[in-house]
C-alpha cells in the first residue's frame, strides 16, 4: 500500500488539507473509489476506511492481480467535516459541481482539478455518493445515462451484487459532477449510494464494502472469493412511484426503506403540529417495495417521503416506454 | 396590486408565499409587459432597492406609464429572510434548478411556477448583487448564444459594462435561460455586493429600467443616462486568483484603471506580518470586481480585469 498527498490546499488559519490516496497494487489504472466530498458524508468516508483496512489484508496475502492498480480516497473535503458542514467552508460551493475542475480558478474548482488529474484515466471508478433528500436509502448502484454508449457500463451495473442498480438521466446541473465527467472522460463511472450519509450503519456499510469487493473479483482486478450478493434489478430512475405531501406538519412512518407494500398499505400520517389531529394520510398506489423513506419529522408540502420500486417487472425498457411515474393519491379525513 | 406567484405549505403554520407587485396603466392590445425580478439568492440585496425606487415611480407617475410592470422582489424569500444565499431546508442554490417542475420539490414547483408566471412577458431583468466576497460595477451578462437578440436591450440599462460570456451547460439551470428559451428576452444584471445597498448603482440601473420602458413606448417621463457600456467578450477579461492563503488588503480600488504589472493588492499573513503574495495585475485595464471579504484561499477570487487594449 502506497500512502500519499495528491492534492493539498492551504488555509489562512488551519492545517493544510492534504487528500490521501491509498493505492494497491501497480500496473494500469484498474479502478478508482473516492469516499466524501461533502462534509456530511461521513458513512461514504467509513465505508472506502474499510475498503482501504480490508485491501491492505488482501494485498498482504497476495490476492491483487498483477499489473492492476487499485486508489481509493476516502475524503476530499475533511475542512467542512471538521466543522459540521455539507459544503466548502469559506463560500459553500460543492466540490461535486466543480468538475473537471480548473487549476487557475476558484478554491473548489483547483481541488477538483488537482483530486481529477489523480483519478481520471482509471478504467472503473465509484464514488461514494450521496443525496439532498434527508432519508433512508435501499443500498444501490447509479450510473448517469451520458450518451455515450458505454454497454459495458450498463452490463457491470450487477456485478456489484446489489438489489438495485439505477439509470439516470442527467440534467444540467449533474454535468459538473465527478460521475459525469469520468464517463466524458472513458471511465466506467458508478455511483454508490449507501442507506445514509452522517450517519454510519454497520450492517449498510459492510454492504457497500462487499459490493466495491465483488465488483473488483468480476473485474479480474483482485483474486478473492465472496458469496455473489443479490441479482440485480436494473430500473431507470424515473419508473419509480415518488409519494409526495400535499399537506404539511408533522410525519408518522408506517413504513421503512426494504419493506414490501400492497397497493393500498398505509405509508405515513400527516398531523396538524398544534392541534394534533390527522390532516391526511399516504397509501401506497402500486404493489412495490419501498426504495427511499424520508427521515426528518416535519414536512413540508411537496415533499417527497417515500419513493416505491413497481413490483411488476417493467425493466430499463419498459419503464423508458412509460416514462415518469408520480402519484399523489391521498384519504383525506 | 399585490399578487401571489406561489404558495405551499410549510410544516408549523405558516405559507411559503413568493408574491409580485403589478403595476399598470392602460393597457391594451399592443401595450408590452415588462418583469423586474430578484432575490434569487438570499444575500444578494441590491434588487431590493431597485425594485422599491422603481414600484414608488411607477406608481406616483403613473399618467406617464403604460403596459405592465410586474416586479418579483424576493424569488427565495426565506432566503432573505434568513441571510441565506441557497434555498433554506434544500442547501441548494435556486439558480441552478429551472425550469423546475410541477411535482418536484417545493423549492423545483416554486421555480416551476415563476417561470410559468413570467412567461409571455416581453423582457426580465433578472437583478443580481454578486455574493458577499466580490464587488462588481453595475454590468448585463449574456451568453453567446443569446448576445444577438438581447445586446440591443442591454445597452439601454445605463451599465458601466456588457459581458458577452461563452455558454456552459450548468448555467442551462438559470432563470434567464429558462426564460430565454421560452422568448421571454432576459437580461441578467449583476452589481455590488452581497448583504449591502449600493445607493449609487441602484439608482443608475433604476435610470437604466426607465430608459428601456420608455425605448418600448412605456414611459414618457424623465430620463437621466449617465453611462455607455464598453461591450466586451470573454477574451477581454482576465481573471485574477490569489495562489497564496491569508487576508487580502487591495491596493486598487474598485473601478479603476490599471496598467501591466501594477499591484492591486497584497496577501498578508497575520501571524507573521509577512507578505505571502503580491498580486499584480496580468493587463492594462478596468477593475470591474474587486474582492470585498478579505479571508482567502489559494484560488479566491480577487479581481476580474476588462483588458484596455484589445478589441471587443
Amino acid at each position: 500500500m502506497l500512502k500519499e498527498t495528491i492534492y493539498s490546499i492551504k488555509s489562512p488559519y488551519r492545517q493544510s488539507m492534504d487528500i490521501t490516496a491509498y493505492t494497491f497494487g501497480g500496473g494500469e489504472p484498474s479502478c478508482c473509489i473516492v469516499g466524501a466530498l461533502r462534509g456530511n458524508e461521513i458513512q461514504q468516508m467509513a465505508i472506502c476506511a474499510q475498503l482501504v483496512n480490508t485491501l491492505k489484508r488482501l494485498e498482504e496475502n497476495g490476492c491483487l492481480v498483477d499489473g492492476k492498480r487499485i486508489m481509493i480516497i476516502p475524503c476530499a473535503n475533511y475542512y467542512s467535516m471538521n466543522i459540521g458542514k455539507r459544503f466548502w467552508t469559506m463560500d459553500n460551493t460543492d466540490i461535486n459541481r466543480m468538475f473537471p475542475g480548473y487549476d487557475q480558478g476558484e478554491t473548489t474548482q483547483r481541488i477538483a482539478d488537482g483530486l481529477f488529474k489523480s483519478i481520471c484515466d482509471y478504467k472503473y471508478g465509484v464514488q461514494m455518493a450521496s443525496f439532498y433528500l434527508e432519508g433512508e436509502f435501499l443500498p444501490h448502484i447509479k450510473m448517469m445515462d451520458t450518451g455515450s454508449g458505454k454497454q459495458e457500463t450498463y452490463e457491470s451495473l450487477t456485478d456489484f451484487g446489489l438489489p438495485y442498480g439505477i439509470i439516470r438521466t442527467p440534467i444540467p446541473y449533474d454535468t459538473a459532477t465527478l460521475n459525469y465527467n469520468w464517463q466524458v472522460w472513458g471511465c466506467h463511472a458508478f455511483s454508490m449510494f449507501a442507506a445514509y450519509t452522517d450517519h454510519i450503519g454497520r450492517q449498510s456499510t459492510q454492504t457497500a464494502v462487499n459490493s466495491v469487493l465483488r465488483f473488483l473479483i468480476a473485474k479480474g482486478i483482485i483474486k478473492w472469493t465472496l458469496h455473489p450478493g443479490s441479482h440485480t434489478r436494473i430500473i431507470k430512475e424515473e419508473s419509480m412511484c415518488n409519494m409526495q405531501t400535499t399537506f404539511a406538519g408533522i410525519l408518522k412512518k408506517h413504513a421503512k426503506a426494504g419493506e414490501d407494500v400492497n397497493e393500498g398499505d398505509l405509508l405515513c400520517e400527516i398531523s396538524h403540529p398544534l392541534e394534533g389531529h390527522t390532516l391526511g394520510r399516504i397509501v401506497s398506489p402500486i404493489n412495490g417495495t419501498v426504495f427511499f423513506a424520508y427521515n426528518k419529522q416535519l414536512v413540508m408540502e411537496h415533499t417527497d417521503v417515500f419513493k416505491i420500486v413497481p413490483s411488476v417487472e417493467v425493466g430499463a425498457t419498459g419503464a423508458a416506454a412509460g416514462g415518469a411515474r408520480r402519484v399523489q393519491l391521498w384519504m383525506d379525513v | 396590486m399585490i399578487k401571489p406567484v406561489y404558495t405551499a405549505a410549510l410544516p408549523v403554520m405558516e405559507n411559503f408565499v413568493i408574491q409580485k407587485n403589478r403595476i399598470e396603466n392602460n393597457v391594451g392590445e399592443n401595450t408590452k409587459r415588462v418583469c423586474i425580478v430578484t432575490g434569487t439568492h438570499g444575500d444578494e440585496l441590491e434588487g431590493q432597492y431597485v425594485c422599491a425606487r422603481l414600484a414608488k415611480l411607477l406608481n406616483e407617475e403613473k399618467d406617464k406609464f403604460s403596459g405592465t410592470v410586474d416586479i418579483y422582489p424576493a424569488l427565495n424569500p426565506l432566503g432573505i429572510d434568513s441571510v441565506t444565499r441557497g434555498f433554506p431546508m434544500f442547501d441548494l442554490d435556486m439558480n441552478r434548478i429551472f425550469p423546475g417542475s410541477p411535482t418536484g420539490s417545493l423549492a423545483e414547483a416554486a421555480a416551476h411556477n415563476i417561470v410559468r408566471d413570467i412567461e409571455g412577458a416581453d423582457i426580465c431583468i433578472d437583478i443580481h448583487s454578486s455574493n458577499i466576497y466580490l464587488r462588481e460595477i453595475p454590468q448585463v451578462r449574456v451568453s453567446e448564444q443569446t448576445a444577438d437578440g438581447l445586446l440591443q436591450y442591454a445597452l439601454m440599462l445605463n451599465t458601466d459594462f456588457v459581458w458577452i460570456h461563452a455558454a456552459a451547460t450548468v448555467l442551462e439551470s438559470t432563470l434567464a435561460h429558462a426564460l430565454n428559451l421560452r422568448g421571454v428576452k432576459t437580461l441578467v444584471v449583476e452589481m455590488g455586493v452581497g448583504m449591502r445597498i449600493t445607493e449609487g448603482y441602484c439608482t443608475q440601473l433604476v435610470d437604466g429600467i426607465l430608459n428601456l420602458l420608455y425605448k418600448l413606448g412605456m414611459w414618457s417621463g424623465r430620463l437621466r443616462l449617465t453611462r455607455s457600456p464598453i461591450v466586451s467578450k470573454d477574451r477581454n477579461v482576465s481573471f485574477v486568483n490569489s495562489d497564496a492563503a491569508g487576508v487580502f488588503i487591495p491596493h486598487a480600488a474598485h473601478g479603476d484603471y490599471v496598467g501591466a504589472n501594477d499591484c492591486i493588492g497584497t496577501i498578508i499573513d497575520p501571524l507573521t506580518g509577512n507578505i505571502a503574495e503580491t498580486v499584480v495585475a496580468p493587463c492594462e485595464g478596468f477593475v470591474f470586481t474587486l474582492r470585498e471579504y478579505p479571508v482567502v484561499f489559494g484560488g479566491s477570487l480577487l479581481a476580474r480585469i476588462l483588458e484596455y487594449k484589445k478589441d471587443a
